[in-house]
């Protein structure tokens, strides 16, 4: 009789090439970094460097030994923390470039908490940690606020922060009369007291060296966190939803105007977090070149993971990887860390126009409406 | 979102923001009334034997009842004239009344104060230009920060490796427009979000210049020398105005023509309207058969141009060298520049001079020691003034200023 009505199983093209076509799409990131590093070898070479030991050198800075591991570790717990924060906006269809702001502000309430209070580490460390939160996320509702309340685009406003916080900071730390932050007894006046010992966090043991701190655990716990809160709790559901489609948002009864405040206040603790675990694990004070540009990369290290926590895990320890590895290159190669940069750059430019990427190793493009858009102009 | 919020209009809350300013500034000066001898301002013109000499507690009580008077008129239904008349010269005076209570007992010369504001508006108003070609044609461009560092960089660049300082401004203008075109193939061509796309342009520009400073420039002796000064014949001799808009350094001057230019570009030729056109409705504009891809190629390409000619501006007007980061958001404040304007070209202008006050007033304060409590304003809050002043006019007018419908959206020809 007749036959089942099914329709033929497309032909699938056998082997690698099917393969391919299939799953390439997952490694279009790799295929960015690579590529980029590919571009870097070449500007290297055209300037005049040896692009081999160069990048001999970066490898060995970045993982050589134990405590160039460490060192990249520590390296990037911020850019990891904080590309959590850029990522949890982006999620919710906020562009958040004032991490850098939100980390100093963290980094001064852990700072005051440190040196203020006498306590016993098992609530001193706490206090700090949430100093920082508190800290971060207060210094981002201001951009939250002003855009759910005037519609003032949260890119410039973000930007204009962090230049505000970079120079109260700097207030905080260099004010003499009246004697604010700064540490009294520090003679360039370039930085704060230290926090007292028992709000510095655990260091953890590897290979021959000591450096390495809990903070990396922090950001280890704070991924599985984000990740848990964006795709498993109402709250994370809503803020998706307002960040994909507003319209459709505000029919399911959200209220956009919360949500956006909600959301760069949580991406602003993070931020916070990433400042305080600085202060708690690494430099014991906030000074004047405490930690500059992480705002910008934490917006690539998010993009360069498309968003997910969990890459971000990974995009973070690149990020800190290339930056731990330049000063080796540099004293190898005799070229500056700022090709690093230019690396970087070039990392987030194959991300973000994945077309070129796709197009060159023969990956199928992106289907309509797969692209991200958070660009609607600046009325909000 | 035009939200009209808990039945308080802009207008009352400014009214009632001149009554309270108006209350606290003639109660504050009530005491020192008086007080002999009379604290007294010197304001001076930059004209020889010109000079005024003002009771700084009576003038800024004056200032403070025309306040108070001003608001309250304001405050008060079916008077709209008179309380526009009111609130707009309220506006006015607050510019003296800022001078007068800082100089207090010390003579300031509130001439140069303006020339300054309008030297240091030079490159917001050209970054917020670059922002009207860019945006009138649909195409956020956010990269105006990293096209002008690109500029100061290679600009001076060129002019350490050729002594030609001409030479160096062109290639400042050359390589704000490459990287406006990079911009371009990503945002226009490859349709990557145009947010992102700025924000790698700006990262981009970062690594480029402070790679090109440490391996290229860093040690090479060509510094502390900039663009001659100029002065306008017959022109530059008017008391006042002269010296304030005819006397002063090229990129300056280009900058004023480049404002009257755009203005008559963009509102009184075919060029003009097609660029609006595309940036308004590009499908409307494609139909009639306007090239919406090259029109925003070109558009973004001179607005990259102007962006590279204020990076110049720093490096080869001003100070003569060159710093990693030098443009300090400027790039970002013309955006804010350029949206008070309402994304026209004189009020762009009026938006950057606004921001060039706001920074020639924090140096002014510096010079002039000024105290609050008795102790000196910190240099910090001075520098920050610009940034802060951003803020408050992006959340007091975004509201009201509308940009180019089509803007922020990849053109797809369908």
């Amino acid at each position: 009789m007749a036959v089942e009505g099914r329709t033929p199983e497309p032909a699938q093209p056998a082997g690698f090439r099917a393969f391919w076509a299939r799953y390439s799409p997952l490694f279009v990131p790799i295929l960015a970094v690579i590529t980029a590093l590919i571009v870097g070898a070449v500007i290297i070479g055209i300037t005049g460097g040896d692009w081999l030991a160069a990048y001999i050198g970066l490898w060995q800075g970045a993982f050589g030994s134990p405590r160039a591991l460490a060192n990249t570790v520590i390296r990037s717990t911020p850019y990891i923390i904080c590309g959590l924060a850029v990522a949890l906006a982006f999620k919710s269809g906020l562009f958040n470039i004032g991490a850098e702001g939100q980390l100093y502000a963290g980094a001064m309430c852990a700072v005051v908490i440190g040196t203020t209070l006498k306590l016993p580490p098992i609530l001193h460390i706490p206090m700090g940690i949430v100093a920082g939160a508190v800290g971060g996320a207060a210094w981002a509702a201001i951009a939250g606020i002003l855009k759910a309340r005037t519609g003032a685009h949260e890119v410039i406003n973000t930007i204009m922060l962090n230049y505000i916080a970079l120079r109260l900071t700097d207030w905080l730390i260099r004010s003499r009369q009246p004697l604010l932050l700064g540490d009294p007894l520090d003679t360039s006046s370039s930085r704060t007291p230290f926090i007292a010992e028992s709000m510095r966090l655990p260091n953890i043991r590897l290979g021959e060296t000591t450096a390495l701190h809990a903070g990396i655990l922090m950001a280890i716990i704070l991924v599985f966190l984000v990740a848990w809160f964006l795709n498993r709790t109402t709250i994370g559901f809503e803020l998706r939803t307002s960040g994909t489609n507003p319209n459709a948002a505000k029919y399911a009864g959200i209220s956009v105007p919360k949500t956006i405040v909600l959301a760069m206040v949580l991406s602003g603790s993070l931020a916070g977090l990433a400042g305080a675990g600085e202060v708690m694990g690494v430099r014991y004070a906030v000074s004047t070149d405490f930690i500059s540009g992480v705002g910008f990369d934490a917006i690539a290290v998010a993009l360069l993971a498309r968003s997910n926590p969990i890459g971000i895990l990974f995009s973070g320890l690149l990020w800190g990887a290339l930056l731990t590895g330049a000063r080796l290159m540099q004293v190898r190669a005799g070229i500056s860390i700022d090709v690093i940069r230019i690396i970087q750059a070039l990392i987030i430019m194959f991300i973000a126009a994945d077309q070129i990427v796709r197009w060159m190793y023969r990956i199928p493009q992106r289907k309509p409406g797969e692209e991200v858009l958070i660009s609607k102009g600046w009325g909000g | 979102m035009p939200e009209r919020r808990r039945g308080v209009t802009r207008r009352q809350v400014i009214a009632v923001g001149f009554t309270l300013l108006g209350l606290l500034i003639i109660l504050g000066n009530f005491a020192e009334l008086g007080v002999e001898p009379t604290v007294t301002t010197r304001l001076t013109f930059g004209i020889p034997n010109l000079v005024l000499e003002l009771p700084t507690a009576l003038s800024l009580i004056l200032i403070g009842l025309v306040w108070l008077i001003a608001g309250v008129v304001a405050l008060v239904p079916r008077l709209d004239r008179l309380g526009n008349w009111g609130l707009w010269s309220g506006v006015a005076l607050i510019l003296p009344a800022i001078l007068i209570w800082a100089a207090a007992g010390k003579q300031t010369n509130a001439a140069s104060l303006i020339g300054e504001s309008l030297r240091l508006a030079t490159p917001i108003a050209l970054g917020a230009l670059a922002g009207i070609y860019a945006e009138r044609s649909g195409i956020i461009n956010i990269a105006i920060e990293g096209m002008m560092l690109t500029g100061a960089a290679f600009g001076f660049a060129a002019f350490v490796f050729t002594g030609n300082i001409w030479f160096g401004v062109a290639t400042a203008v050359m390589l704000g427009s490459v990287m406006a075109l990079i911009h371009g193939v990503l945002s226009i061509s490859l349709r990557t979000d145009q947010i992102i796309s700025g924000t790698v342009i700006n990262i981009l520009a970062i690594g480029v210049t402070g790679y090109l400073r440490r391996q290229f420039i860093v040690d090479s002796s060509g510094g502390r020398v900039t663009l001659p000064q100029i002065s306008v014949p017959l022109l530059s001799e008017i008391p006042i105005i002269g010296p304030l808009f005819f006397v002063g350094k090229p990129i300056f001057f280009t900058m004023v023509m480049l404002v009257l230019l755009t203005h008559v570009v963009l509102f009184y030729t075919r060029w003009g309207l097609r660029m609006r056109a595309v940036g308004e409705n590009p499908k409307a504009a494609d139909t009639v058969g306007i090239n919406v891809i090259r029109t925003r190629y070109l558009n973004l390409a001179l607005s990259g141009a102007i962006a590279g000619l204020g990076g110049a501006w720093f490096s080869l007007e001003t100070v003569g060298s060159f710093d990693d980061g030098m443009t300090a958001g400027k790039g970002f404040i013309a955006l804010a520049a350029m949206i008070f304007g309402k994304w026209t070209p004189f009020g762009a202008f009026g938006g950057a001079s606004l921001f060039g006050f706001s920074e020639a007033l924090g140096i002014r304060f510096q010079i002039l020691n000024v105290e609050v409590f008795d102790v000196p304003v910190p240099t910090q809050f001075l520098q920050l003034l610009p940034y802060l002043v951003t803020m408050v006019v992006l959340a007091g007018l975004i509201g009201r200023a509308v940009g180019p419908a089509a803007v922020g959206k990849p053109y797809d020809k369908q």
